[in-house]
């Protein structure tokens, strides 16, 4: 059986599913509009004759079929970022407001993390978060290019996530130490077996292992659990990966909602997708997994992608 | 004033590895050489015309001797992280000079010290490579701008000297656009 023939059960239409997994994806770009306006962006683009298509569901969201997002005017001024369509979902459903608190807790290589700043207006604050030093100067490449100035970085692992240095000074007005520097919001796109991006990186395939499902799973627990812990009571966290894994996704869940005040809440979504399964392998889940997202390849022509919405309760 | 006796304290010394805020005026410096924030505003208002007042949001810290960088809102200063808003100038040498991501940023309120290139210009300057030009103006570093989807905007920093002006665009920003 191959890796994708596993979630056979799962889908639809396996034949148009097994097809769209074949099929290359198109350059896509996100307007940057920290620097720009997404008319003026789209002038850029005709201007230097690059050809475009609107996605209908994203105004900022462009599809280049001709040309690669890197080797242009609108881009070198930090007008454009290229990032594959449904990468752009998982910041649009958590919607950070400007001047909010918002930790990003996976951020590196960056295309969330500016996402997320460029919906806060760059006011207010996000705390991007990776383990890895490497991949965190890409992100901090890709935030100086995009004009963001409201991060701060912190390299460590985020299930072990320090709010002290975001306390602001005791005779100033702002979050202490004291309370906690909660944050508003948190987007947890966590590390996974990235069946979903089989349309950019086919080896990802030969690479996948079951014993490797089963160990980022508890990483990925990890970090959810720690999302929902520096999240205020009331705040909006949102979990994303880009596997089919019921193991990675309902499971990791499941797990958040058995150990942490949090609930799934429903969201729309201007994107074809199932919903979350409550059943896998002889494993049951709770009937709230079903408000979160599945979105398979063939159903938007997209990369594949798993997105849910949490409250944190208390 | 920076005081005499640097030994000892480490709050007086600059410190690679975390960010500290600039202090507002002279009268607050602790570490002997750091700008203030008060110089920092003064700069881009004399240097390219940009009002003060755009700052008002924004704090400035140093991390790495005369790195400054730019970041919105304010923390507890210091702040131990790997990255705060971003690196907007430098400023320990004689020159301060911008970076190309500041000036993107910013430069769209500057008013003087702009050259603005045509397009086949721009492309020498975005490929990294010096070329000879007319500028009735002060030397120095400059905002460089050119025309895109109708408007002028800020590309990044040049350097000029000796009727020529250098391109300041660093290795991994450069591109070769037509």
């Amino acid at each position: 059986m191959t890796v994708l023939e596993r979630y056979e059960p799962l889908v639809d239409d396996p034949a148009t599913f097994y097809a769209a997994c074949e099929r290359p994806l198109p350059a896509v770009v996100r307007v940057n509009t920290i620097k720009t306006t997404v008319e003026q962006a789209r002038a850029a683009l005709e201007e230097v004759g690059i050809a475009y298509e609107a996605t209908d569901w994203h105004p900022g969201v462009l599809r280049l079929p001709d040309a690669q997002p890197g080797a242009n005017w609108p881009y070198v001024h930090g007008w454009l970022h290229g990032q594959e369509e449904v990468s752009a979902v998982p910041a649009e459903v958590l919607a950070p407001q400007p001047g909010e608190r918002v930790w990003d807790a996976c951020a590196a290589p960056g295309s969330k993390t500016t996402q997320l700043a460029a919906l806060m207006d760059d006011e207010g604050l996000v705390v991007a978060t990776d383990d890895n030093m490497g991949r965190v100067s890409a992100l901090r490449s890709n935030t100086e290019r995009l004009g963001v100035t409201n991060i701060a970085v912190t390299v460590e692992d985020a299930r072990n996530h320090s709010l002290k240095p975001f306390s602001s000074q005791a005779d100033e007005p702002g979050p202490t130490t004291a309370d906690g520097a909660m944050y508003d919001r948190a987007l947890v796109d966590v590390p996974c077996s990235c069946e979903g991006t089989v349309r950019k990186n086919p080896d990802v395939l030969d690479e996948w292992e079951l014993d490797q499902v089963e160990g980022i799973a508890g990483v990925q627990k990890g970090i959810l659990r720690r999302a929902v812990q520096a999240t205020r009571a009331g705040g909006t966290v949102v979990y994303s990966t880009c596997t089919f894994a019921p193991e990675e996704n309902e499971a990791v869940l499941e797990y958040a909602i058995a150990e942490e005040p949090c609930e799934i809440v429903p969201f729309d979504l201007p994107l074809d997708a199932s919903p979350g399964i409550t059943e896998w392998q002889g494993e049951t889940y709770d009937d709230s997994v079903t408000r979160a997202k599945r979105i398979y390849p063939h159903q938007n022509d997209t990369g594949g992608f798993f997105c849910a919405k949490l409250e944190v309760t208390g | 004033m920076a005081p005499d006796d640097a030994d000892g304290d480490a709050m007086q010394d600059n410190h690679s590895d975390r960010f500290d805020r600039l202090p507002t005026t002279a009268d607050e410096r602790v570490v002997e050489g750091r700008p203030t924030r008060a110089a920092v505003l003064s700069w881009w208002n004399e240097r390219f015309g940009i009002d003060p007042a755009v700052f008002e949001p924004y704090s400035f810290w140093e991390r790495g001797a005369g790195k400054i960088w730019i970041f919105y809102g304010d923390l507890a200063s210091p702040v131990d992280v790997d990255g705060l808003g971003m690196m907007a100038l430098r400023t320990r040498q004689e020159h301060w000079k911008p970076t190309l991501e500041a000036v993107q940023r910013f430069g769209g309120h500057a008013t003087t010290n702009c050259i603005h290139l045509p397009r086949p210009a721009a492309a020498t300057f975005l490929a990294g490579e010096d070329q000879e030009l007319d500028w009735d103006g002060d030397w120095g570093y400059l905002i460089v701008t050119h025309e895109l989807a109708g408007e002028p905007e800020p590309l990044g920093v040049g350097l000029y000297v000796h009727d020529e002006l250098r391109s300041m665009v660093p290795k991994g920003r450069r591109r070769e656009l037509g």
